[in-house]
């Protein structure tokens, strides 16, 4: 807090653009710089030991800058480095992330942006009984549902199987192929609809939380004037949530990207996703360590939410909901 | 809910016909350089069959790929094949009829005659049956010494255990950590199982590790075992890596005399170009008793109900054990073949060493076929413990002891 | 203690409550479905199990409470809970703190915004496997943080927290910081972000300094994201398992072992599901224990009020 105190009795005008470099700003900027830095010490090791050779990174200086740089690290960890009989690196994995990632961020955050939407806003009997129950499920070691899950999705998948059974013939009467046995295991939609579960809680809670602070006129408002449920949802709400959808999308990219333990349950090789390559190049148990190709192939499976952060930056926009009221 | 069906529906569709007839889906956790070009001899020679060995490859063995392979095979769309650490590992899902019985495939190729260790094939085998196929020995009980670091100390490279304990003050006075241990409690139990043998003796270790006699565990042979590892423990204060490579590195540059590990810390010696006997030196059984556990991997197949399928993991299950696949494989992985009938000749001075004594029965089963994964995994806590406390050499004894009478 | 919206919201929905929360109704399907059959029935599924003699596969053979006493009975579990304690304090004060302040820094319409918030989020980013073992590096004593300071010539400058049993949880908590603020920055943020710019100018014309204005009129209104944040910073705690097998893999011996990780061990390792699905209830009690007066709190409380 020492920041703040330190700007109260410089800046008392609140957050309005400085014009010169006040004591306070430069208080301001100097704590902002010197955070910075423990957040950026790592990245600084990982940097420099991706670009070192491994006898170099065997001399053990941690800070010290690479003697003689070599790119050759990035370059097995993108496209060389073995994993399992196949020595293409990671971009083996790269569009099956992709492919898991779409369809998994765009159900998981809907449902989870109208199940806040409803919970906030439109709540009925025993909704907050759910969601209780969603919230303690945020706590829950998601190992330990594994087999459970396991079962419920092989158990789905053949009452499913079983659902669209009665299709077929109409199906085959027709020309068309018939529904075969439909399995959720080892399927991507199997993969999404877990994603989907377990990013619940915690993005549910999110979207309720910030709808229950929007101003209560604007809904008031909408529904003197006859807008229903999903009027009022794309119309007012939607637009007002742009910043919570920027951290749900932060939080969901992030979660689905580096999930790998579903990712290898819940689907077969042929769509396994990046992080598995990932795993393999890092985590071989009696095989030779190499930092170097360790350290670049953590970099490089962190690009994708890190562009991802940086460019959702202009959606952080400052709410225009008190406005429209009054306007 | 309308568009999420259709999407379900949709895909799953499309994985379904996708699967065609012989091609194999197999899960195994060998990643690094060295241990994929060992994979993808087996790869190739299946491919050379005109199937298709479809690579599930997931890196970490225990807590890491075993919780994927057991969800698979309950999620009743399992994998063709898959390694697992012979064993006890596998009892359960064999007795859940899981896995499929392989005896007809080895009766025909004669396994029985052809694998050595005949242990290894013991452990696949539950009520006369057979169920996996061993591809290949690891044993732990090595003892690798720094010639650098003996240089330094001006004592001379000692041969055995014992004399490696007698040097550690040389050693210390030339500023050299005499021994060096990760700090993880695989590896502290690894040092802990390798000590044991060499200094309690094969029968007061079969005793207690195979037939479980809490009353040996707390006799004396053990009371001498549980000292000498509380002095390697003195002899490892200032060693704090975590890795074990890390801990092979210390005696690779010579900042620590020697370090207990199995013989996969054969590769990191090769990748830093050190020749054995020269740079460094390999002691199988620490030097003291020529035996080595026969700890390794095998593949499993579990059910399908698919015959097509069926007929092609058990084509895959003789080929893993045939003589060329043995021979390529077991080059490329650095480790030991399963069978006794092969040319080992391309195999390097720490690999001759542990065939010699394949060839003269200095085996033991591992812990891993004696002991369930719980026991070692309370042994492991109990031994992280140890290592890294003042905890006195009885204490431990006493817990360990415990550990023995409750296990199962 | 209400939330904002709610005493409007019941205005609004008495006279249409059997026609217009059909809608709300349906579109709350997959949530009740996720509920009760994921998080209720896995939750049941467990705990049933955790009576059971469980190994490999999961199967009904009862045991009673002996898969508790042997949890209670362990060192390693004790150890677990008590650190999970320690670290969960000082995490969940740190980070509500740290986090707050950041946002608030941020939030003061600075340049380079863009840069500081991805600077301070992307550890969020980057899988733990990797990036613990660059902190186990920088806090090794002989080739990190230590060595270098000595370097500058502070030779009796000690900093050795991993591999001190009394300190590895602070250890431990560096890392922790460093990779979870971020997010609860971004959350900070967000809510700030929502509050309407009057806030300041009323505050302003009142003659409210900066800290007094966060203090007594921002924080309160932020109350849901504060929750939001508690909840998520709360479940990270008690889900601790990746930064500490990255870090020190539960060392030194089993000082910085955490109840996750026991649990995990338990099921995966030493193929023990039994051991592991007692661990879990004991943990999910001790969540049901604290969460459920709060809901109670949080939105039962309000019908009476």
């Amino acid at each position: 807090m020492a920041d703040l105190n330190a700007n109260a009795g410089v800046v008392p005008q609140g957050p309005k653009p400085k014009k010169r470099l006040s004591r306070g700003n430069i208080f301001l900027y100097g704590t902002l710089i010197v955070v910075s830095l423990y957040y950026l010490l790592p990245l600084y090791v990982m940097m420099v030991t991706s670009l070192k050779g491994m006898p170099e990174i065997r001399m053990g200086n941690v800070f010290g800058p690479p003697l003689e740089i070599t790119y050759q690290p990035w370059v097995k960890a993108w496209s060389e480095a073995c994993t399992g009989i196949n020595c293409d690196g990671l971009s083996r994995g790269f569009w099956n992330s992709v492919w898991i990632l779409v369809p998994s961020l765009v159900l998981s955050i809907s449902i989870a942006s109208v199940n806040g939407y409803a919970l906030a806003n439109w709540k009925f009997k025993g909704s907050e009984t759910f969601f209780t129950v969603l919230i303690i499920g945020a706590f829950i070691p998601y190992q330990t549902m594994l087999y459970p899950l396991v079962i419920m999705l092989r158990e789905s998948g053949d009452g499913i199987t079983w659902l669209v059974s009665w299709m077929n013939p109409i199906l085959e009467a027709l020309g068309m192929e018939p529904f075969g046995r439909i399995r959720l295991m080892g399927s991507l939609s199997g993969l999404v609809i877990v994603h989907s579960i377990f990013g619940m809680p915690i993005l549910t809670l999110l979207f309720r939380n910030y709808f229950a602070s929007v101003p209560e006129e604007l809904f008031k408002a909408a529904r003197v004037d006859g807008a229903g449920f999903w009027t009022i949802y794309f119309k007012i709400m939607l637009p007002m949530a742009l910043p919570i959808f920027v951290v749900a999308i932060i939080l969901q990219v992030t979660g689905i990207w580096n999930d790998f333990l579903f990712g290898v349950i819940y689907t077969k090789p042929n769509i396994y996703p990046m992080t598995v390559q990932l795993n393999n190049i890092v985590n071989s148990v009696q095989g030779v360590k190499e930092y170097n190709v360790n350290m670049a192939a953590t970099l490089l499976t962190g690009l994708v939410p890190l562009v991802i952060y940086f460019a959702s930056g202009k959606l952080f926009v400052r709410g225009i909901a008190a406005g429209a009221v009054k306007g | 809910m309308n568009f999420r069906t259709k999407l379900l529906a949709a895909t799953a569709i499309v994985s379904a016909s996708a699967a065609s007839a012989v091609e194999l889906e197999v899960t195994h956790w060998w990643t690094s350089g060295g241990e994929a070009a060992a994979v993808s001899k087996f790869a190739d020679a299946w491919n050379a069959t005109g199937n298709t060995w479809v690579d599930g490859a997931i890196a970490g063995s225990g807590g890491t790929a075993r919780p994927i392979i057991i969800s698979r095979i309950l999620g009743g769309d399992p994998m063709a094949a898959t390694q697992l650490n012979h064993g006890r590992q596998a009892e359960e899902l064999i007795e859940a009829g899981l896995l499929l019985d392989l005896t007809d495939v080895a009766e025909a190729g004669g396994w029985r005659d052809i694998v050595n260790p005949s242990s290894l094939l013991d452990s696949c085998t539950l009520d006369g049956r057979i169920y996996c196929v061993p591809v290949n020995i690891h044993s732990a009980q090595w003892l690798w010494l720094s010639h650098d670091a003996y240089e330094k100390a001006g004592v001379a490279v000692p041969s055995d255990w014992n004399e490696f304990v007698a040097s550690a003050p040389a050693l210390e006075k030339a500023g050299v950590t005499p021994l060096a241990m990760g700090q993880q409690g695989w590896q502290q139990n690894l040092a802990f199982g390798a000590i044991t043998i060499a200094v309690a003796g094969l029968d007061a270790w079969r005793e207690v590790t195979v037939n479980k006699n809490a009353d040996v565990a707390r006799g004396p042979e053990y009371t001498a075992v549980f000292e000498a590892v509380a002095s390697a423990r003195e002899l490892a204060r200032e060693s704090n890596v975590q890795d074990w490579n890390q801990a092979t590195n210390m005696v690779i540059t010579g900042t620590a005399g020697a370090q207990l590990m199995g013989d996969w810390a054969q590769g990191e010696f090769s990748v830093a170009q050190q020749v054995e006997g020269e740079d460094y030196s390999c002691l199988p059984g620490l030097g003291l008793n020529p035996i080595l556990d026969t700890g390794g991997d095998a593949f499993y197949f579990p059910v399908n109900d698919d015959p097509e399928i069926t007929a092609a993991q058990k084509e895959l299950a003789a080929l893993l054990i045939s003589p060329e696949v043995q021979v390529s494989f077991n080059l490329a992985k650095g480790s030991l073949p399963v069978r006794g009938d092969i040319d080992m000749a391309a195999a390097n001075g720490c690999m001759q060493k542990g065939l010699g004594i394949l060839a003269d029965g200095g085996v033991l089963p591992s812990g891993d076929q004696s002991l369930s994964a719980d026991t070692q995994t309370q042994i492991e806590d109990l031994m992280a413990q140890f290592w890294s406390s003042d905890m006195p050499a009885s204490e431990a004894q006493a817990k360990y002891a415990d550990i023995i009478a409750r296990a199962d | 203690m209400t939330v904002a919206s709610d005493p409007p919201v019941q205005t609004v929905r008495k006279p249409n409550r059997m026609f217009k929360n059909k809608m709300a109704k349906i579109a709350s399907i997959p949530m009740i479905l996720t509920a009760l059959c994921v998080f209720v029935g896995g939750t049941l599924w467990t705990v049933l199990h955790s009576f059971t003699g469980s190994r490999m596969l999961p199967k009904r053979d009862w045991v009673g409470l002996a898969q508790y006493e042997r949890l209670w009975d362990s060192d390693r579990w004790i150890i677990s809970v008590k650190n999970l304690a320690l670290y969960g304090f000082f995490s969940l004060t740190f980070t509500l703190v740290v986090a707050f302040c950041l946002a608030a820094c941020l939030d003061r319409k600075i340049r380079f915004e863009n840069t500081f918030r991805t600077i301070f989020l992307y550890p969020f980013a980057l899988s733990f496997v990797v990036t613990g073992l660059a902190w186990q590096w920088i806090l090794n004593p002989q080739f990190g943080f230590q060595s270098v300071v000595r370097g500058w010539g502070w030779e009796s400058f000690n900093f050795d927290p991993l591999n001190n049993p009394e300190t590895v949880m602070f250890g431990l908590l560096i890392a922790g910081l460093w990779q979870g603020t971020g997010l609860i920055m971004c959350i900070m943020l967000a809510g700030l972000r929502g509050i309407d710019e009057d806030i300041w100018k009323a505050a302003r014309v009142d003659g409210i300094g900066t800290v007094k204005t966060y203090v007594q009129v921002i924080i309160p209104m932020m109350r849901p994201v504060f929750i939001t944040s508690l909840v998520l910073i709360a479940s990270g705690i008690i889900k601790l398992y990746d930064l500490v097998v990255a870090q020190t893999n539960g060392g030194p011996g089993i000082s910085s072992e955490v109840p996750a990780k026991y649990v995990i061990n338990y099921m995966f390792q030493a193929q023990n599901l039994g051991q592991g699905f007692a661990a879990s209830t004991m943990m999910l009690v001790s969540v049901v224990i604290i969460l459920i007066p709060w809901a109670y709190l949080e939105f039962g409380g309000k019908k009476n009020g």
